[in-house]
């Protein structure tokens, strides 16, 4: 195992994989982002060219940012994707808890119900949320989108989550109840700091399509004051001419705040803290 | 005054019965050892009197109060857990104070607790570490104050030693036995080593298939087992067992001899070829082949008997012990 690894031929194979994956990955972010400081001509001309002192141009921001409801539509997008992300991880955590801590009846079919929604694209019972929505009055809320996307989240969370539940030591959680400490402060203090990573992971997980959704801002919150941030690129792109300067621009800004969620969430995924509870 | 007694304890999961029908008391101020080989119900049989699991039936009682249905924190108990379980997120001083913050004990006496076990247990130094910064032994003593600070009625060990290297496993056996004796508290102390049983022990208890075996004092099980199991189970290296026909012609019981109580001698009741020899400076264990059987011998101080060696053994005719077919002592 050891000599596989420091073998300079598969440690060469293994970098050129990774740094062609990574190439092929990054690259539609790369011509996005390039294109996005180049003139409408330029982009046409030679969109893999980098741009120049001839062809660079602002003209797509600025398009953005006088559009003026722009930063609404991101606020929309953080708004929802945040709040989303904190209920699937509140709820998946503790209906994780329950499954893998408590022996009652029906445990294991509980479980099963809560993970068959993995396989059920929530989308097939678009009509009827949009009639709940209407018959409850959310539409046109943000809150419309971030109970949909909860309960689109909970599914893997739950079944990653009550995994990782399982193997956080008995012990730990007895010594706790020993001691007087509440289900609550057991699950909160003593569980949660420990599936840390796991939770990290869910949140990943979730964040991107979340944030990247179409179909649901589009159908249930398409007012002008609940536009998120991809529903709201889309005024630029029409059916017979479409502003790609302004489209381009939109969507490089619309990386940013999923990377910097990402950058926090993955710094949890790869630090441990579990050292030192238990042997 | 009984620190803890138990009545027709039976615990099952589902259709599995763990436990059948134990009964127990500890005396105030005994060390009780639950001893047996994996899976004989003993840390379940723990788990019961801490209430982290409900018993099926039967009755709990801790200082004379019925426990059944009260939750473990209120129980007057404390454990230690094989794994210490301590809480990575406190310091060593916020882990053994934790239970009493629980239990709303006034800030100066919780500290004043505190010191006293940490100077007990020599923890003085590392009192605003967190688990992650000390070493095995000193996370196991950790586990220990956070128990002592409880002042318990009752202290549960739940193989506290097993996860301690063979040296640290000795001196923290002989620190738990000062402990027992400074505390003068009762305690009961779950394993599967026999050794850490005969040392600590006041009162034994041997512990099979979720039933009792016998229960008594080290010497006492030594001395007098009930049964074939607490005699191979008590003793290393542990009791011979052959048929008694080899020694006595047409006897159906088994016979029982400590490898201690076999002698060299060239008249002796048995012969066989040795196979194995391991010097240990104080004692030498032989293993011999006696047609077909296995048989271990331990001769005090050194011996100079070599490997294929042919070697008669003999015994005291006192000394044997007599199983019948169930495995039941024979008197």
């Amino acid at each position: 195992m050891h000599k596989a690894r420091t073998n300079p031929i598969n440690l060469f194979a293994m970098h050129g994989a990774l740094i062609l994956y990574t190439i092929i990955a990054l690259f539609p972010v790369f011509v996005i982002l390039i294109n996005s400081f180049k003139t409408r001509k330029a982009i046409f001309r030679e969109p893999l060219a980098l741009p120049d002192a001839d062809t660079f141009s602002l003209i797509g921001y600025q398009t953005v940012m006088k559009q003026g409801d722009f930063f609404l539509y991101f606020q929309n997008s953080l708004i929802v994707t945040v709040a989303s992300l904190f209920f699937v991880l509140l709820f998946g955590a503790m209906a994780a808890f329950a499954l893998a801590e408590y022996r009652f009846k029906g445990n294991l079919w509980m479980g099963l119900y809560l993970a068959l929604g993995i396989m059920i694209p929530i989308r097939i019972g678009t009509v009827a949320i949009l009639e709940m929505m209407v018959a409850t009055g959310l539409v046109n809320t943000l809150w419309a989108l971030i109970l949909v996307y909860t309960a689109q989240g909970l599914p893997l969370a739950v079944f990653i989550l009550s995994e990782f539940m399982r193997q956080v030591s008995d012990d730990l959680k007895n010594a706790g109840r020993i001691d007087g400490l509440s289900e609550y402060t057991i699950f909160f203090r003593l569980v949660l700091p420990l599936v840390r990573p796991a939770m990290a992971t869910v949140a990943v997980f979730n964040m991107i399509p979340i944030w990247n959704d179409l179909w649901f801002p589009l159908i249930l919150a398409p007012a002008e004051e609940t536009k998120t941030l991809t529903l709201g690129s889309q005024v630029f792109i029409g059916q017979f001419v479409t502003d790609w300067n302004a489209v381009l621009s939109a969507l490089s800004m619309a990386i940013l705040p999923v990377l910097i969620l990402y950058v926090i969430f993955s710094r949890q995924l790869i630090r441990g803290i579990t050292s030192g509870a238990v042997k | 005054m009984t620190a803890l007694s138990l009545t027709n304890v039976c615990k099952s999961f589902g259709p599995v019965e763990v436990l059948k029908d134990i009964n127990l008391d500890v005396e105030d101020g005994e060390f009780v050892v639950f001893v047996g080989p994996s899976g004989c119900g003993k840390s379940t049989l723990l788990r019961v009197i801490a209430g982290l699991e409900d018993a099926t039936s039967g009755e709990i009682n801790i200082a004379g109060e019925q426990v059944n249905t009260t939750p473990p924190a209120k129980r007057g108990i404390a454990m230690v857990f094989q794994s210490y379980a301590l809480y990575p997120h406190l310091t060593v001083r916020g882990n053994m104070a934790l239970a009493l913050k629980q239990a709303k004990v006034a800030k100066d006496e919780i500290e004043a607790r505190v010191q006293e076990a940490s100077r007990m247990l020599d923890l003085g130094a590392y009192l605003d570490r967190r688990p992650s910064e000390l070493s095995g032994g000193q996370r196991q003593r950790v586990a220990i104050g956070r128990a002592i600070v409880r002042q318990p009625k009752l202290f549960l060990f739940d193989e506290p030693l097993s996860n301690l290297d063979a040296a640290l496993r000795m001196n923290t056996r002989i620190e738990i036995a000062n402990l027992h004796r400074q505390l003068s508290a009762s305690m009961i102390y779950v394993t599967h080593d026999q050794t850490e049983a005969m040392t600590l022990a006041d009162k034994i208890v041997v512990l099979r298939d979720g039933r009792v075996e016998q229960i008594g004092s080290p010497m006492e099980l030594y001395n007098d087992p009930a049964n074939q199991f607490v005699a191979g189970f008590l003793g290393a290296p542990s009791m011979n067992f052959l048929p008694a026909a080899r020694v006595t012609d047409g006897d159906p019981r088994t016979l029982g001899i400590r490898p201690e109580d076999i002698t060299l001698s060239a008249e002796g009741q048995l012969k066989g070829r040795v196979t194995h020899v391991e010097h240990l400076g104080g004692d030498t264990n032989l293993i011999v082949d006696a047609d077909g059987l296995t048989l271990t011998v331990r001769l005090f101080g050194q011996s100079n008997v070599a490997v294929d060696e042919t070697i008669g053994l003999g015994f005291a005719p006192e000394k044997a012990y007599y199983f019948d077919a169930e495995g039941q002592r024979v008197r």
